[in-house]
């Protein structure tokens, strides 16, 4: 697979690590009532989907950017890549 | 007597003759031959036994579809079992053997497996050596085994090189054809950069394969022309003996180039072959057809083969397989072969044409409506048996027979994203649908099955190809070609036929077998497949699945696109394990790390240990000493009565700077960071989000913005990888900066009472060491041996007085021999791992035996460390009840009670008194050491209850081991559980 870094350009997928679902950066807010059920869930609970997944690939043979790639799981069709930072910026995460 | 069926022309090199043995005897062929038509041109028709009947076989096809001729290639260590002799260029010297035979190919005592055929059917071994049950490993598998398979392998380590490269391109032409030779020469002349590959060793593809002409010149002449062109632009790059092996995503195809398979040995510092990964920004397909077979009784003989490949042997190699050739055909490709070898002025016997009218053929004898019953012939065929139009039968004789079922375009690729072909009765066959993206498909692959059409479908493709990269192109002048229909009437199995008709011939599945898995209801493609073994060997079917599915069909009573295929995976051809491999083997399977006092161990003539990537001295034996603990009771002993040095460069080093570093480190580890003062550092431990222990180590804070992490050296880049994470996403703005800077530092730890001497004497005396400048878990940047910068922190694994010394990695070879020179006076010794672990197990230092993954902060006796006030990774899923249950295992202490008996690590521990049963494990040891010290063997080890149960005896036993020792349970803090030393 090629994956397009958006910093570096068209990359093999062989230079990243895979995490698995970007909910990954959907972290709990530890003070939560019930934040222990809260984290029960985030950290054994994933979506399976057949079709558009978003995922995490570290760029660890590269710049070391995580980026959230949204593939098809039936096609490996790529339609979307972004740096994880924004991505994570935009689901409300900052400190 | 040599070469007998030689004919005049092909492209063949006459003024080269080779000399080559097969079983034992010594033939003559020329440059540009293959071991096939050599053997051919020999009159060599029997060439190997079948896998399952060991019936005699000769070769049946000219290409890499061949399923018959395989050899034992090469002797020695280049031994190469299962090779396709149809493929295999021949050179000078080459030796191959026949296979699956004993003790000859003549005289095959196995044979008898034929006779039992009526036992051996499909699914045969599934219903025989179902039971006893315990028959099976000890009785029938071996027997099975030794019966089974084809060649056999050198056992020996192969001596030759092979690689992996890159290679990029516009477009990727798949086959040489004339559909590939337009579409290359359409495309270079339009600039585009161009990959053209074949698997063949000659550009040219079925061209050179055929009689007829291109325009007004022979059809080679017009590939030598073209060929020309195309190696003097710069932009193309001709691949032959390169074999495009897989689609896969994104427009990355895998090619197996056999750089030095057509040679005795490869070249000095040539590899044997290349495994490319080639990225193509549009690929064309032009990999042509492969014709498939007729089913008819005993169509098997040596001498029986595909028509095509007849005339290839005639056209190409200029050989004929017999000095009497029948042909049976359904279409008219089929007599081509007849008129080929007519003009060649090789008798042809008989056309047998299933189809019941048509223009006969000249010169011959040209039988309509007729069908071959069965053949005949001891080792190889002497005549076959007709049915004609009129019901009669007649006996024809002949030593060659070329069988035409018709073409199946060559569509694996279009389907390795599992895409399904469509069905076109045209020519009876599968064409390509839905391809991988990028891809698109010209000529006979495509179902196009005429030259004319190939060259212009080859040209116009690869204008439409290049014009989705915006390259504009237009199709290259083409010569007038060959545009004859395809005229055929499908036909795929002879009915009422005097005996066994096979389909794959490999594997040995007849049309018999196809009814029988009918007949017991295997009858989707898959399950046929697998039980009857069709098109699951070497050749994966490639001439005998579409007349199986045909057949299948017609029992099933549906049409053949209804039955479906089977789905075409990767690789096309078979591909050797060393390429896989590539360099990757032996000791370059990996890289090897070496630490900075590397060579300095080695002349001292250090054992070394694999830890992860890295080599690290394990002991250093001094004269005298004949076993590996002498001298880690040595260094142990040494160590704490004076001082020793360790290298530890390998434990992981993560630089974090940034006005959050301190609130970050604070998050990763499961205890407080924001308040560690500058100038001192911490121990800590960090936890996984499911609160299980991750790693652990020290974090020195240099200054109020930086700070220097260490990790166990195998999880150093597990650890790193984590921590970009909780950077990048989940505390994207918070200003943390982190780089990995294990290779550029060497350190070394200075352990033992005089460690403080030691490092007096290289440190420069503006830095003040003594305890009260510089206590127990201080850090700093100092200068030592006259103006080096260094990095300077007083922590101790060992549990001496002990210190880390960072210096830029390329003086650590020289701070190892500096540090020895200046220790002489205290008897300073160099230790390795084993003595570091001796002294961590006597302290009670929990390590990567402990930190296993399944161990929590509260099994470690640090469950007081994870701060409730604040937010860490895994502190909310580490006070998950199933994780705080008062019966946790707890880390701690066992010495045996017995203080001459060994421990070992791995025992499980059950309470005295009670059965040693998996009900009654209480925990288990993770680490154990002989301790010098003490004079007795000390471990530490998970039990429950553990730290409430100090004192009580338990038995330590291990069934693997065969041991069972009654052991106390103790503190694990071994030598000074007060810490007065490391504070000294």
């Amino acid at each position: 697979m090629i994956i397009n870094h958006p910093l570096l350009g068209p990359r093999d997928a062989q230079e990243f690590t895979y995490l698995g679902d970007a909910s990954l950066i959907n972290r709990p807010d530890w003070t939560a009532d019930d934040a222990g059920h809260q984290f029960y869930e985030y950290q054994y609970l994933r979506d399976n989907p057949a079709g558009e997944h978003r995922e995490l690939w570290f760029h660890e043979q590269g710049d070391r950017s995580w980026l959230v790639v949204t593939r098809d799981t039936r096609t490996h069709i790529i339609t979307n890549v972004e740096l994880a930072p924004e991505f994570a910026r935009k689901a409300g995460r900052s400190k | 007597m040599t070469q007998q069926n030689r004919l005049s022309g092909g492209l063949i090199d006459r003024s080269q003759p080779i000399s080559f043995r097969f079983d034992g005897k010594t033939f003559q062929g020329f440059q540009g031959d293959t071991l096939a038509s050599a053997l051919l041109a020999n009159d060599v028709r029997l060439m190997g036994r079948s896998f399952k009947y060991h019936r005699p076989r000769g070769v049946f096809t000219a290409g890499s579809e061949e399923p018959n001729a395989l050899v034992e290639l090469r002797s020695g260590a280049r031994q190469e079992p299962n090779t396709r002799a149809t493929v295999t260029e021949l050179y000078e010297g080459l030796v191959a053997k026949s296979q699956n035979r004993w003790p000859s190919l003549a005289l095959d005592i196995m044979g008898v497996n034929d006779l039992l055929s009526p036992f051996l059917s499909a699914g045969f071994y599934y219903k025989t050596f179902m039971w006893p049950k315990s028959f099976w490993e000890k009785i029938y598998e071996p027997i099975i085994r030794n019966a089974a398979g084809l060649g056999r392998l050198s056992k020996q380590a192969d001596p030759d090189v092979y690689d992996k490269g890159f290679l990029h391109c516009d477009l990727l032409v798949v086959g040489s054809g004339p559909a590939g030779l337009a579409a290359a020469l359409t495309a270079a002349r339009a600039g585009a950069s161009i990959l053209l590959a074949d698997e063949d060793f000659v550009a040219g593809g079925r061209l050179n394969a055929e009689s007829f002409t291109l325009g007004d010149n022979t059809a080679r002449q017009w590939v030598s022309e073209t060929v020309e062109e195309l190696s003097n632009l710069p932009n193309v790059r001709i691949m032959t003996r390169t074999s495009v092996i897989g689609a896969f995503d994104h427009g990355v195809y895998g090619a197996v180039e056999r750089v030095s398979d057509h040679l005795a040995v490869p070249a000095q510092d040539k590899p044997r072959q290349i495994l490319w990964r080639i990225y193509a920004k549009r690929t064309l397909l032009c990999a042509g057809a492969t014709e498939r077979s007729i089913g008819f009784a005993n169509n098997d003989r040596p001498g029986i083969m595909l028509a095509g490949a007849l005339r290839t042997y005639v056209n190409r190699w200029a050989v004929t397989p017999g000095q009497s050739v029948a042909l049976f055909t359904n279409n008219d490709d089929g007599l081509r072969t007849a008129t080929d070898l007519i003009s060649n002025g090789v008798n042809v016997a008989a056309i047998v044409d299933t189809r019941p009218q048509g223009t006969p053929v000249q010169s011959t004898k040209h039988l309509f409506g007729a069908q071959i019953i069965n053949t005949k012939g001891h080792l190889g065929l002497e005549s076959i048996e007709v049915r004609t139009a009129n019901g009669s039968t007649e006996t024809i004789a002949c030593t060659a027979l070329g069988v035409s079922g018709g073409w199946n375009p060559n569509v694996h690729l279009t389907c390795h994203h599992r895409g399904r072909p469509a069905w076109d009765d045209t020519i009876a066959s599968f064409v390509p649908d839905e391809c991988p993206p990028g891809m698109s498909v010209a000529g006979a692959a495509n179902g196009e099955m005429t030259t004319a059409a190939a060259l212009t479908s080859g040209a116009n493709s690869a204008v439409k190809a290049l014009a989705e990269l915006e390259i504009s192109a237009k199709p290259a002048d083409l010569p007038l070609a060959e545009d004859a229909p395809v005229k055929l009437t499908a036909f795929w199995h002879v009915q009422g036929g005097k005996g066994r008709a096979w389909l794959d011939l490999q594997n040995d599945v007849t049309v018999k077998d196809i009814a029988l898995a009918h007949q017991e209801n295997f009858r989707s493609v898959e399950h046929l497949k697998r039980y009857t073994t069709l098109g699951m060997a070497t050749d994966q079917g490639k001439t005998s699945n579409v007349p199986a599915l045909a057949v299948m069909a017609e029992l099933c009573g549906k049409t053949i696109p209804e039955t479906g295929t089977t789905i075409f995976r990767p690789p096309y051809t078979p591909v050797s394990m060393g390429v896989m491999a590539g360099r990757s083997r032996g000791r370059d399977f990996r890289p090897t790390r070496h630490t900075p006092s590397h060579k300095w161990a080695e002349e001292r003539g250090a054992a070394f240990v694999e830890t992860g990537m890295w080599l690290r001295a394990q002991w250093f034996a001094q004269p005298g000493e004949t076993h590996w603990r002498e001298s880690v009771d040595r260094e142990v002993l040494a160590t704490r009565k004076s001082v020793g040095v360790c290298d530890v460069t390998t434990l992981g080093k993560i630089d974090v700077q940034g006005t959050d570093s301190a609130t970050f480190l604070n998050r990763i580890y499961c205890n407080g960071f924001a308040k560690l003062p500058v100038g001192k550092v911490r121990y800590g431990l960090m936890l996984r989000e499911d609160g299980i222990a991750m790693d652990d180590g020290t974090t020195a804070r240099l200054s109020e913005n930086h700070f220097v992490m260490t990790t166990t050296t195998a999880n150093a880049v597990g650890v790193f990888r984590h921590m970009e994470f909780c950077r990048q996403c989940l505390w994207p703005d918070m200003d943390v900066q982190l780089i990995s800077t294990t290779e550029a530092w060497a350190q070394y730890a200075i352990a033992g009472p005089n460690a403080r001497k030691l490092l007096r004497k290289i440190v420069d005396p503006e830095f003040d060491v003594s305890n009260e400048a510089f206590p127990f878990m201080a850090c700093g940047d100092i200068k030592v041996c006259g103006g080096l910068r260094a990095r300077l922190f007083r922590i101790s694994f060992s549990g001496e007085l002990a210190f880390e010394l960072a210096v830029p990695t390329r003086y650590g070879d020289s701070l190892m021999r500096v540090l020895m020179e200046a220790g002489r006076e205290f008897d300073v010794v160099a230790y390795g791992t084993e003595a570091l672990g001796v002294m961590r197990i006597e302290k009670g230092h929990a390590a990567g035996n402990e930190l296993n993954g399944t161990t929590t902060a509260d099994n470690l006796g640090m469950g007081r460390m994870v701060s409730a006030k604040k937010d860490s990774i895994g502190a909310t899923l580490s006070r998950r009840e199933g994780l705080s249950r008062d019966d946790a295992l707890k880390l701690v202490g066992f010495k045996p009670v017995d203080k001459t008996h060994a421990l070992n690590a791995g025992a499980h521990f059950i309470a005295s008194g009670n059965p040693t049963d998996a009900a009654h494990d209480e925990g288990y040891m993770t680490s154990v050491a002989y301790s010098p010290g003490l004079g007795h063997y000390i471990g530490l080890g998970y039990i429950k209850e553990g730290s409430k149960r100090l004192g009580e005896t338990v038995r330590a036993v291990n069934p693997v081991a065969d041991t069972n020792v009654d052991v106390e349970i103790v503190s694990p803090h071994f030598v000074d559980p007060d810490g007065e030393r490391l504070r000294a």
